[in-house]
């Protein structure tokens, strides 16, 4: 009798054991095993938000930004599951989250691929979730070469829309495409220092066309296609890099015309630019 | 025979290239009498504001209920702003017309402040009519020599296209009306700002603190700046280092220094104090093409720098990733009180998680050891003045830079109105509300929208 109960004990465990091993290989499938936290962008994240969705407590867009909306969210559902609330999806949270909701992934990379409108609420069938885009709209051209992250939205600065960024990257890059990096970080952080000071227009456009401030603007350069460099340069500017030591100014010694812009105190020379106050 | 031909050939075409000429010639006309319309109306148009701010101005000064003088300041604050776009549509960016925009400047914050206080509880005060007075005067000259412009401007038909001409070409030397005119209302600005006198708090509005005033420490050589630099890059080896001191026209004392390694092609920049040798900013710039650690492992290595480069007690409160870069925003937690003055951030790389990008600029401005005050309003006393629609998610105590440019002791609370997420701070002490933000959404990709 004793070697049947261990038998059946043993049973019992490979089984337990094996189930383990099922369910916990599922949910490795599910996630990759990073860490999630807010500002992270890519499919872990659209992952997240469609099985948050999927058990009512995301009702935002899937749109693959761990945002404000998910971060919530995610509190919300730890809060319910009696896990520690930190707001990461971390190894326990996101196996819990795995075993109480389920996600369809080609489904839901399908539609943001497609740039439809949808949402992934549990209880109704998915197709009826779909606003597909009016029938006018025109196809978007497959996958741009340079998208890397599987995302339908994107981070941006504090204050700055991406087509503010886009028209400082035209100004950076119209500028000073020749310069190196830090030269590049340099001209953007001088017209952010601008829009701070009180002699100078308050908006990005104020002061990129304010007449005779920029020769790339009066030569008409600046309506370059810019690179992703000079998006980078403008985001770090954004985010508080300033090279030129609160310059307000600068100049091409070799080309500069006007006398006034050598009596500004100079605060330092980056590239071919001198930066002045 | 042929020789007719051939000239009647180059008779069609010298007529035809001078019928092309003639209309290229007219459509520029037409384009430089639209810039010139274009310079024109924003001058004429700053004159009318200036003459317009001058008669606001003096009438508020003979108001004396708040009925009517909080929407007569309200005014002046949108007719200066006005004025200013006006003066920003113009071709001045090549003189020195800094004073008369700062002038302008000042009316619409001196202006916008006093509008905005409830002026029963809190009468203009005696030095504040007085600057509403010398503000009077002020835009009287002002409004005078810009009239005097005007006049010459329209009885010698001066052209602003003229003006644009001569300052590009920096040839100042030559007459140009509208240059002197605008010359003389400069100098005559130089005179007021010089000499007035705004209370504190409002200089500190215009002014940010633009020296590191709080740091400590011996001066450090330029041999010392280089050490630094590679104890804070972890580069070792066969590295070119140039240092170079800052420029003279710079507020506070820095050496920039530049390190390349030509094995693995990096080039990386930092600026450091000379006061005590501190990391200014740094740039490492490279190329990252991968993600290969998530955000949360790329913040781990974010504060384990921090923590081996001496800056303690600091706690991450923003994250965010650009394509395959994190970035990490810090600020000073004393006693469990968040210090946004003092904020770090930290860019890593998500190929490798080495710190591509520092920048301590506000942080050694701010930073300072300070005394936590204690908070007078519990966390319920604090709620009871928030907007009873925002559902409060979390709360702390802060300290911020409020908008009068002072430093407050907060309690901060994190709200949900439907999708969109608060930051608001209400006074500690006082129980106002010192700011609220509505933090930003993820903005969609419209290329897809499309």
């Amino acid at each position: 009798m004793k070697g049947m109960a261990s038998i059946v004990k043993k049973g019992l465990f490979i089984f337990l054991v094996s189930f383990a091993v099922i369910s916990g290989g599922s949910n490795a499938k599910a996630f990759t095993n990073q860490v999630i936290q807010r500002g992270a962008v890519g499919d872990d994240v659209i992952e997240l938000q469609a099985r948050l969705q999927n058990i009512g407590y995301y009702r935002g867009r899937i749109d693959g930004v761990f945002g404000w909306g998910t971060y919530w969210a995610l509190r919300n559902f730890q809060k319910a599951y009696r896990l520690p609330i930190d707001g990461l999806a971390g190894t326990t949270t996101k196996n819990k989250l795995a075993d109480a909701s389920n996600f369809n992934r080609a489904f839901v990379h399908e539609q943001i691929r497609k740039g439809n409108e949808f949402t992934y609420y549990g209880g109704t069938p998915i197709e009826k979730q779909i606003k597909t885009k009016p029938a006018g709209a025109k196809k978007r051209a497959p996958k741009s070469p340079g998208r890397k992250v599987n995302k339908a939205a994107t981070n941006s600065p504090a204050g700055f829309s991406q087509n503010d960024i886009q028209l400082l990257a035209n100004a950076v890059y119209g500028e000073s495409r020749g310069e190196p990096y830090i030269g590049q970080v340099a001209v953007a952080a001088v017209i952010l220092n601008r829009l701070e000071s009180p002699v100078f227009p308050h908006s990005v456009s104020g002061v990129i066309f304010e007449p005779g401030a920029f020769t790339a603007v009066a030569d008409g350069q600046i309506w370059l296609t810019p690179n992703e460099r000079a998006k980078e340069a403008v985001i770090d500017a954004i985010n508080g890099w300033d090279p030129t030591g609160n310059a307000l100014y600068y100049f091409n010694p070799d080309t500069a015309t006007s006398k006034w812009i050598w009596s500004r105190p100079q605060i330092k020379k980056i590239g071919k630019h001198i930066f002045c106050e | 025979m042929l020789r007719s031909i051939l000239i009647v050939v180059l008779v069609l075409a010298v007529a035809g290239t001078g019928y092309w000429g003639y209309q290229e010639h007219q459509e520029k006309n037409a384009i430089l009498v639209n810039s010139e319309n274009n310079y024109q109306r924003a001058f004429h148009d700053l004159s009318y504001q200036v003459d317009l701010l001058h008669d606001k101005i003096g009438t508020s000064l003979a108001m004396n209920s708040r009925k009517s003088l909080s929407p007569a300041l309200a005014d002046v604050w949108r007719i200066s702003s006005e004025a200013n776009m006006d003066v920003g549509q113009l071709p001045l960016s090549l003189m020195a017309f800094n004073k008369t925009e700062e002038f302008l400047s000042n009316i619409g914050s001196f202006s916008y402040k006093t509008a905005v206080r409830d002026l029963d509880k809190e009468p203009l005060t005696d030095k504040e009519y007085k600057n509403l007075q010398s503000l009077y005067k002020q835009s009287n000259i002002i409004q005078n020599e810009l009239r005097k412009v005007q006049y010459l401007v329209l009885k010698n038909n001066l052209r602003w296209m003229d003006v644009e001409l001569a300052l590009a070409s920096g040839d100042e030397q030559q007459d140009n009306t509208i240059i002197d005119g605008f010359k003389t209302v400069e100098n005559k600005s130089v005179g007021y700002s010089e000499k007035s006198d705004f209370d504190p708090t409002f200089t500190s509005m215009n002014k940010r603190e633009n020296n590191f005033e709080h740091i400590k420490g011996k001066q450090i050589s330029k041999r010392e700046a280089a050490a630094i630099a590679k104890k804070y890059t972890g580069l070792q080896g066969n590295i070119k280092t140039k240092v170079e001191s800052n420029g003279k026209g710079s507020d506070f004392e820095f050496y920039s220094v530049s390190l390349s390694d030509n094995q693995t092609k990096s080039q990386v920049n930092m600026d450091i104090t000379k006061k005590g040798g501190y990391p200014i900013w740094l740039i490492n710039t490279r190329d990252v093409n991968t993600t290969k650690i998530s955000l949360n492992k790329a913040s781990n290595s974010a504060a384990k720098f921090l923590k081996d480069n001496g800056f303690s007690s600091l706690e991450l409160y923003e994250s965010a990733q650009y394509d395959n870069v994190g970035v990490f925003n810090f600020v000073t937690n004393q006693d469990g009180v968040r210090i946004y003055p003092d904020s770090i951030r930290v860019k890593i790389a998500l190929d490798n998680g080495k710190v591509i990008g520092f920048s301590a600029d506000d942080y050694l401005k701010g930073h300072r050891e300070r005394k936590i005050e204690k908070a007078d309003l519990s966390v319920q006393e604090a709620k009871a003045n928030i907007n009873p629609k925002v559902q409060i998610m979390e709360d702390r105590l802060a300290y911020i830079t409020n908008d009068t440019g002072d430093e407050v002791l907060c309690r901060e609370f994190l709200g949900v109105i439907g999708e969109d997420t608060y930051r608001i701070f209400i006074n500690a002490k006082s129980g106002q509300e010192e700011k609220v933000e509505k933090l930003q959404n993820a903005e969609p990709i419209y290329e897809q929208m499309i």
